[in-house]
């Protein structure tokens, strides 16, 4: 029993972490309709930069971490001025297709910088375990969960309540008239892309804090990507529960049925759930799948 | 900081809105070779009703939305008041007090009444990012404010107090114009465009909304410009009439004065007269 509330805890507390992958993702797709498969690869940038800023620069953990952040950020508002607003009207599988382009050339980079080695950048947070009654948690889990929750617990706020979260919402469903109540959509626009890539990137540094930090963290958005589908593309809650279940069922078939079943039992769960609901646990009947 | 939503008109919101008036002068508006608009002017003049007629394809949809700034003329200008409007993008027409309507209904799905109600009134407030991020106490009064008042003028005006916390997806097609009509106002115009308010509904409730527009003029003191299909509306509620035809004004005046001219009831109330 205790076991099992170990495993289950450990899934749910990785989980969390994936759903702020997913979540940079959702706002995207939310926002502006673009299917972003950059995802993985804004991560590991912001990681290897946080990385870079905390190792190479010596800069306190706390600092790079901004620091990326804020890289990051104008990176993103970049890309979204010069490569994807040229492309806006063109058909979404255009959009798509660039935001793999941009996935290639981010990845070749940072493997020319970088190399293809395993770095272990600082911890941000103390990694003192800690007792829950009688389950040990790693700190590092615990830390990025609550990290993770937080940011999460505010985007929900910062969507549900908020005017400027409004307004996206606003320019989301209909930008021609978002425009004309005077909202800038170009700058929801530029915004969307700056908070997903900042979400994007604190996912990164954590998970690069506590598992090493190496070309292949780009892979982590994959098994993202099925929490997405099974959540509903354009939910963020959806997004959120899928990845806690998804971060269960790993950690659950990892444990009881071996390290190597945790790539396969998650995606055969997902399928099944799509086969009962299409369209994900939350997501609205009329988006199409790819 | 930029903020994503343009600043207030002014400091005295409860202060009694007054009209601007509308010009439109010379505006020229090429597609490739379509020529929509060929020298168009004609004025609305502040505080009163003016109706733009015209056939279908006469160019009464390119008019409004090279007014609200989705079309950029390829001559001509804009003016709102004093002001050159012309080159002033979407957005930032809305803080100067230009609010329209759509033909489509435009709301926001998912979204109740009230909600989509209050969308109209982001213009009018501040709001930076950080700002929003913190959700400072500041902004919570404003908010408070912006909803008392967008509550009690515009929603008890339009009698759309039983359905405030209603989706608009369930909403009647004639209720959900009004809402339409309900989130304009909460920008707080001084120049209201309707783009077809009764299109598509029936007498009764064709007669509210006439009721409603004229109501909202002589209260409010806004301009308002409409393009309707709905002769008898037009000619009722207007007392400046601007009729196009292929993309040209052929005639304006009155509605008595627009009525009796040969041009136009070769155009377009011939037509409408035969059945």
């Amino acid at each position: 029993m205790i076991e099992f509330a170990e495993y289950s805890l450990l899934g749910l507390l990785s989980g969390g972490v994936m759903a702020l992958i997913a979540l940079s993702f959702v706002l995207i797709y939310k926002g502006t309709g673009v299917v972003n498969f950059a995802v993985g690869e804004v991560m590991m940038l912001g990681a290897y930069l946080y990385y870079a800023a905390a190792v190479t620069f010596e800069l306190p953990p706390v600092v790079a971490f901004l620091i990326s952040i804020g890289v990051i950020s104008i990176l993103a508002m970049i890309v979204e001025r010069t490569v994807l607003r040229p492309l806006s009207g063109q058909p979404a599988v255009a959009v798509m297709m660039a935001t793999i382009g941009m996935s290639s050339i981010m990845h070749g980079t940072i493997e020319t910088i970088w190399g293809g080695d395993t770095y272990q950048p600082p911890g941000l947070l103390p990694r003192t375990p800690v007792f829950l009654g009688e389950v040990l948690i790693p700190g590092a889990v615990l830390g990025n969960f609550a990290i993770a929750a937080i940011l999460i617990g505010g985007f929900l706020a910062f969507f549900r309540y908020s005017k400027t979260g409004i307004a996206l919402r606003a320019t989301a469903s209909d930008p021609v008239t978002a425009a004309t109540l005077g909202i800038n959509i170009n700058f929801a626009t530029r915004l969307t892309w700056m908070l997903a890539g900042s979400v994007g990137t604190v996912a990164g540094v954590l998970i690069a804090s506590s598992a090493g930090l190496a070309p292949s963290l780009s892979g982590a958005a994959l098994g993202v990507f099925a929490a997405i589908i099974l959540g509903g593309m354009d939910s963020v809650l959806g997004a959120i529960v899928a990845s806690l279940i998804l971060g269960w069922v790993e950690s659950i078939s990892a444990g009881y049925l071996g390290g190597k079943s945790r790539d396969v039992i998650p995606y055969v769960v997902v399928l099944l759930i799509l086969v009962v609901r299409p369209y994900g646990i939350f997501g609205t009947r009329t988006i199409e799948r790819l | 900081m930029t903020g994503i939503v343009s600043t207030p008109i002014a400091a005295n919101e409860s202060a009694q809105i007054t009209g601007l008036s509308l010009t439109v002068e010379g505006v020229d508006l090429r597609f490739g070779g379509i020529h929509a608009l060929r020298n168009v002017s004609f004025k609305a003049k502040a505080g009163e009703v003016t109706a733009v007629i015209g056939p279908n394809g006469a160019g009464k949809t390119s008019v409004f939305n090279t007014i609200s700034g989705f079309y950029r003329p390829n001559a001509g200008t804009v003016h709102l008041g004093d002001e050159d409007i012309t080159k002033v993008p979407v957005h930032a027409r809305a803080k100067r007090g230009l609010a329209r309507t759509f033909q489509n209904i435009a709301l926001f799905h998912g979204l109740s009444v009230l909600e989509n109600i209050k969308l109209g009134g982001h213009h009018t407030m501040h709001a930076g990012v950080f700002s929003a991020l913190v959700y400072s106490k500041s902004m919570q009064e404003k908010e408070l404010a912006l909803r008392e008042e967008v509550e009690r003028r515009v929603i008890d005006f339009l009698e759309l107090d039983h359905i405030r916390h209603q989706s608009v997806d369930v909403l009647p097609y004639g209720l959900q114009k009004r809402v339409e009509l309900a989130r304009a106002l909460a920008m707080r115009p001084r120049v209201l465009m309707l783009d077809e308010p009764v299109a598509g509904m029936n007498r009764e409730e064709t007669e509210d909304m006439a009721r409603f527009i004229l109501d909202v003029q002589e209260e409010w003191g806004v301009t308002v410009l409409l393009v309707e299909h709905d002769m008898g509306m037009v000619m009722d509620i207007s007392s400046h009439v601007v009729v196009l035809n292929f993309g040209q004004v052929i005639a304006t005046g009155t509605p008595a004065e627009v009525r009796s001219h040969p041009q136009v009831i070769e155009a377009y109330l011939g037509a409408e007269e035969a059945h």
